[in-house]
């Protein structure tokens, strides 16, 4: 297996405060990767560097091994094969479930190409099909605005399918969810990591635990562990700076 | 007054023949010389009265121009003609005293023509330079530089050797030299091209510049040293004029902008009625005045000094009207809050010229602040716009000490960083935001007082600075007076720099461009906050 | 792309008042209470070009949330084009009677046109200008902008200052477009008198399709799939982004789209004033457009059409009969719109059940 995703010794710091200091991870193609770390340890931060958002003051961070992300903005790394979901639903709220997931659908992205742009049968089976996947199939017709808390996380989770990215970035999926709702949510993502990589932020143990993967602990800004879940759980240091508060 | 221009004044004298002062009978006999038939005799009369230096000669020469210098016929007396309730007397030329009613046709009038008239005008300038009154004696001093001729040196010299003011002598001596090179022999002419040195303004260039068209030899070479000296200086004071002027404009900007600051930063808020507060301090000032000339006619001029303070409360305690009434339901929204305060401030303005008309209003600048410091021929200061630039960093370094150190800056500063946060430790931010929005509007009128006294008082006074004072704001950066006060340096100075090159109108444009630029390339300003806070 | 109902009435009712009202000037005799004058002809087909500028300003702020406080410029210098193109037809008419030169360059003492006057004497070139002229502005103005993701109100403020630059520049006498007293003293357009009834007539219609088109075009291009990204771009730009849209040249294509309709809405308003002078650049015109298109309800494009002609039905009425009011009543209504109708009459209706009626398409 090859890296997907590799981050050597990130650095950035906004106004003195170092957000990342020297970070470095690797995820595999294919794998599905939990990050958890305290409030103000560069989760978000590193997302930002990852899709463009940010710019490291020093590092490199590589896609499929040789495309340097560093360079690119939110569009390009986008097409390039990255989804992102907020932490905070987001989604096109005064467009229908429907419209939601065609702007995210997979298509030529400039200007003049969406002017002319029609779905074609495929299109529309594939949306159809991410409906189901989501179980939005009946709010279909509905405005996004109008959803719930949990189900606009879904839809946007829908969004980043119709995109078909290779490398998924999920920054607290589970937040504000019920009990229910966030059993489901990581039934989807385990079946969504069957196809492609998921780096997943959270907070939640019980979800991260559901996940049952791979976990990387950030502390201030850079890797404070990683491993097994168990492993990590049982790291002094982890215990001290986090899970034994 | 340096040494060697002593000495060569010096020098300039010994061609220079110095009477002594005249004594009064003698004055009164010269005045004789005037009833002369021949217009020669009467001008020679002119010139001895002239270089008598006898104040009191003025007032016949005076009355003389103006044709009211009569020969009395009964007994061939000379007199002044005046006319008091429409009916004429006489008066003694020297003394003023009464004479008693003038009957008509008693007597006869002096006569004149073109060449007298000239000299006259010659002569009562150069006696204006024996006036009590120094400003007059300096005035006259100036006024004689550009016109003087030969006649005009004895007096010139007399007067300089009698002078006791420096600014006075300086100014004589000026004139002086200025006389020697247009009409003195070669070697005054040398002399002189070197004194001017000293004095590096306007009319000495271009006074050089006319001799030099027709100096030649050593002259030329003099006269072309020194103006090459005066231009240099000249371009060192442009730049210090500019300097001063880019400060000046630069702490307009920066009073009209540090409210707009204040309230963009900590609100959020686009306040487009700003330019209207400013009108509004504008106006009460001028009505502080109007009240001030009813009840202290005495010191009404010194009603700006009350208008501060009046100004800073009528105008904030409008701001928090407006916050109350209006801009808190648009909170979150800051498109439709730019929207809502540019109705608002053409309600004020349309208020404002239905209560007080479209005119302008007058508001009068007390004595301290007219009139200028001049540091040198080419330099001046206005006192008026120096008491501007003291003005606006008085109110800075206040509004800096006020958020820096006070429980209310604290505040303010809480809820401009995190308002969830403030709100949740217990700070009613909407209490913040009123009274905020008021200390913005507050520092908009103290604006107000400043602009009365540069710019016309009139509905539209705001409208001439709301897009300056935005660029400057925008161009600062939020959440950081410092940045205001650099940039509203930066574009005043820019302003005055281009003005020469560009014009005043190109110039304007050419920084709006620039800014516009500089926008693009640091879209949240100089002084930008960075990291998460600057995201949303 | 497909247009619903609503579409194809309001567009039918633009069409039947292209027809009917210069049927009621031409048919009717003076006499009938139905007659139009011809002076009443020619108001209203300056507010068609009204509303023409009014939708140009609702695609980019109803749509992507673009609030341009310059657009007026782009207006102005579209009817700066045509009005050149008029002031080259005086040729010899003019007081001063040179074919070449007009009137005002003959008294600033200019011996030759300058560059930039040439090819104007062809009506097709004025028209072309006025056209690329406003569209390049805001492509390169937009360029640099959008590139830098300068938005929300930063954006408005710097329009606002480029439209106040641009008023300075035309108001200077040697920038060559007549300085303060602009263009004016027009003769004829395509050979026809400007101020003949036939003239003015067809000057109506031609604001008639010219708005009609504007709208099935504005139409069209909401509810394409790249209106829904404009929408997607005001209501959560990021999450375009993030999806891989490259934003910038969204706002750069309908700004710069936009700013092409509010030059022809220029080009058709000067011949019907008969004048264009630097004062229509000043920074208040532009929001005054803003408050039309808020008072009719942004982002429904009916509603920014109605916004101009209720607001400049109501600015003709109240400017001559009550001065004194006019600044209270548009300053009122700035505060009103804002504080108790954010979407406008058009939403206030769509709220009402109406929405289908009129095709609102404002925030949920």
């Amino acid at each position: 297996m090859s890296e997907i995703l590799y981050l050597d010794g990130i650095s950035v710091s906004f106004a003195g405060f170092k957000a990342l200091n020297d970070l470095s991870l690797v995820v595999e193609s294919g794998e599905m990767r939990a990050i958890i770390g305290p409030n103000g340890a560069g989760k978000t931060t590193m997302m930002d560097i990852i899709t463009g958002r940010t710019r490291p003051d020093k590092g490199i961070a590589l896609f499929q091994g040789d495309i340097d992300l560093t360079r690119m903005d939110e569009a390009e790394i986008a097409n390039l094969g990255i989804g992102r979901k907020f932490q905070k639903p987001t989604v096109f709220e005064s467009h229908s479930v429907e419209d939601n997931l065609q702007l995210a659908q997979k298509a030529p992205r400039g200007p003049f190409a969406s002017l002319f742009a029609k779905l074609s049968g495929a299109q529309r089976t594939a949306i159809d099909e991410t409906l189901e996947t989501i179980a939005l199939a009946d709010a279909r017709r509905r405005l996004a605005g109008e959803l719930s808390h949990g189900q606009k996380q879904w839809l946007e989770i829908g969004m980043l399918l119709m995109q078909q990215p290779e490398l998924l970035l999920v920054d607290e999926p589970v937040a504000g969810m019920t009990d229910a709702e966030t059993e489901q949510t990581a039934d989807l993502l385990r079946q969504i990591a069957l196809t492609r990589s998921v780096v997943v932020v959270e907070h939640d143990m019980e979800f991260v635990r559901a996940l049952g993967t791979k976990v990387t602990v950030l502390h201030e800004g850079s890797v404070l562990s990683e491993g097994p879940l168990e492993t990590v759980q049982n790291d002094p240091r982890v215990i001290e700076v986090y899970l034994g508060r | 007054m340096p040494r060697r221009i002593t000495l060569s004044l010096l020098l300039l004298f010994a061609a220079v023949v110095i009477q002594a002062p005249a004594r009064a009978d003698q004055t009164a006999d010269q005045l004789t010389g005037l009833t002369a038939k021949s217009f020669n005799a009467k001008i020679a009369a002119v010139e001895t009265l002239a270089a008598s230096g006898d104040a009191r000669v003025v007032a016949p020469l005076t009355a003389l121009l103006e044709g009211r210098l009569h020969i009395r016929k009964a007994d061939g007396a000379i007199v002044i003609v005046k006319t008091r309730n429409g009916e004429d007397f006489f008066f003694d030329p020297l003394t003023g005293a009464p004479l008693g009613e003038a009957k008509p046709r008693s007597s006869n009038k002096i006569r004149l023509n073109n060449r007298l008239r000239g000299v006259l005008h010659g002569a009562l300038g150069a006696l204006t330079l024996f006036s009590p009154e120094v400003a007059q004696r300096l005035t006259a001093a100036q006024a004689m530089f550009k016109s003087a001729g030969a006649e005009s040196l004895l007096p010139l010299a007399k007067a300089y050797l009698q002078e006791t003011d420096a600014s006075v002598r300086a100014a004589l001596a000026r004139t002086l030299a200025a006389v020697r090179l247009r009409h003195g022999s070669d070697e005054e002419k040398l002399l002189a091209a070197k004194m001017l040195a000293d004095f590096p303004d306007r009319d000495v260039r271009d006074l050089l510049a006319n001799t030099a068209q027709t100096a030649q030899g050593e002259l030329l070479a003099a006269v072309a040293r020194t103006s090459k000296g005066i231009e240099r200086r000249l371009s060192f004071f442009n730049i210090l004029q500019y300097l001063f002027q880019g400060l000046s404009l630069g702490s307009v900007l920066l009073l009209a902008a540090i409210g707009l600051a204040i309230t963009f930063g900590v609100m959020g808020v686009i306040n487009m009625a700003h330019g209207e507060m400013v009108m509004l301090g504008a106006y009460t000032t001028h009505v502080a005045q109007v009240i001030f000339h009813g009840y202290f006619p005495g010191a009404y001029t010194q009603s700006l000094l009350l208008a501060i303070p009046c100004a800073f409360l009528v105008t904030g305690l409008f701001g928090i009207l407006l916050e109350r009434s209006v801009i808190r339901f648009l909170y979150g929204r800051p498109l439709e809050t730019l929207l809502a305060t540019w109705g608002l401030s053409l309600i004020l303005q349309q208020f404002v010229r239905s209560v007080f008309g479209p005119t302008n209003r007058e508001v009068i600048a007390p004595s301290w602040m007219s009139g200028s410091i001049e540091i040198t021929g080419g330099l001046a200061l206005t006192n008026n716009r120096i008491c501007i630039i003291v003005f606006a960093i008085l109110v800075f370094l206040v509004l800096t000490l006020l958020i820096r150190y006070t429980d209310f800056g604290l505040r303010m500063r809480a809820v401009t960083q995190n308002r969830a946060m403030a709100d949740a430790v217990g700070i009613r931010s909407s209490w913040v935001d009123a009274m905020t929005f008021g200390l913005g509007s507050g520092v908009a009128g103290l604006a107000g007082v400043a602009l009365s006294q540069i710019d016309n008082v009139s509905p539209n006074l705001g409208q001439g600075y709301i897009i300056d004072s935005f660029l400057v704001v925008v161009f600062g950066g939020v959440g950081n007076l410092w940045g205001t006060l650099v940039a509203a340096l930066t574009l005043g100075l820019g302003n005055k720099f281009l003005e020469p090159y560009a014009g005043a109108v190109l110039g304007k444009i050419l920084i709006l461009v620039l800014v516009i630029l500089f926008i693009q390339k640091r879209p949240r300003g100089l002084f930008a906050l960075k990291g998460r806070a600057a995201e949303s | 792309m497909k247009l619903n109902a609503s579409t194809w009435i309001f567009a039918a009712l633009l069409a039947g008042i292209t027809i009917i009202v210069p049927t009621l000037n031409l048919a009717l005799p003076e006499t009938s209470a139905l007659h139009v004058p011809t002076y009443a002809l020619s108001l209203f087909g300056k507010y068609l070009s009204f509303a023409l500028l009014a939708l140009s300003v609702d695609l980019i702020w109803g749509y992507c949330g673009i609030l341009s406080l310059g657009h007026g410029a782009f207006f102005a210098l579209g009817g700066y084009a045509m009005g050149m193109h008029l002031m080259r037809q005086i040729g010899e008419r003019g007081v001063y009677g040179n074919a070449e030169l007009p009137d005002f360059m003959v008294f600033l003492n200019w011996q030759e046109l300058p560059w930039y006057w040439y090819g104007f004497d062809s009506f097709g070139f004025a028209l072309a200008m006025a056209m690329l002229v406003p569209g390049a502005l805001a492509l390169i103005f937009g360029w640099f902008a959008f590139r830098s993701r300068v938005s929300g109100v930063y954006l408005s403020i710097i329009t606002q200052a480029m439209t106040f630059a641009l008023m300075l520049a035309f108001f200077r006498n040697d920038m060559g477009f007549g300085g303060n007293n602009g263009l004016t003293d027009f003769k004829e357009i395509l050979g026809f008198d400007l101020h003949s009834q036939g003239t003015r007539v067809a000057l109506f219609i031609a604001s008639g399709i010219a708005l009609l088109a504007g709208f099935v075009l504005c139409r069209m291009i909401v509810a394409s799939k790249l209106g829904k990204i404009l929408v997607g771009i005001r209501d959560a730009e990021s999450r375009t982004r993030f999806l891989g849209y490259r934003v910038e040249h969204y706002k750069l294509f309908v700004f710069t789209l936009s700013a092409v309709m509010a030059g022809i809405a220029g080009a058709l308003y000067v011949p019907q004033v008969g004048i264009i002078n630097p004062g229509e650049f000043a920074p208040a015109n532009s929001i005054e457009i803003v408050v039309w298109v808020a008072l009719g309800g942004r982002g429904t494009l009916i509603g920014a059409i109605m916004g101009a002609v209720l607001v400049n039905l109501a600015k003709s009425y109240l400017t001559a009969a009550f001065p004194e009011i006019w600044l209270f009543a548009l300053g009122g209504l700035f505060v009103g719109v804002t504080l108790f109708l954010p979407k406008g009459i058009a939403g206030a209706a769509g709220s009402v059940g109406l929405a289908r009626l009129i095709g609102a398409r404002g925030r949920p």
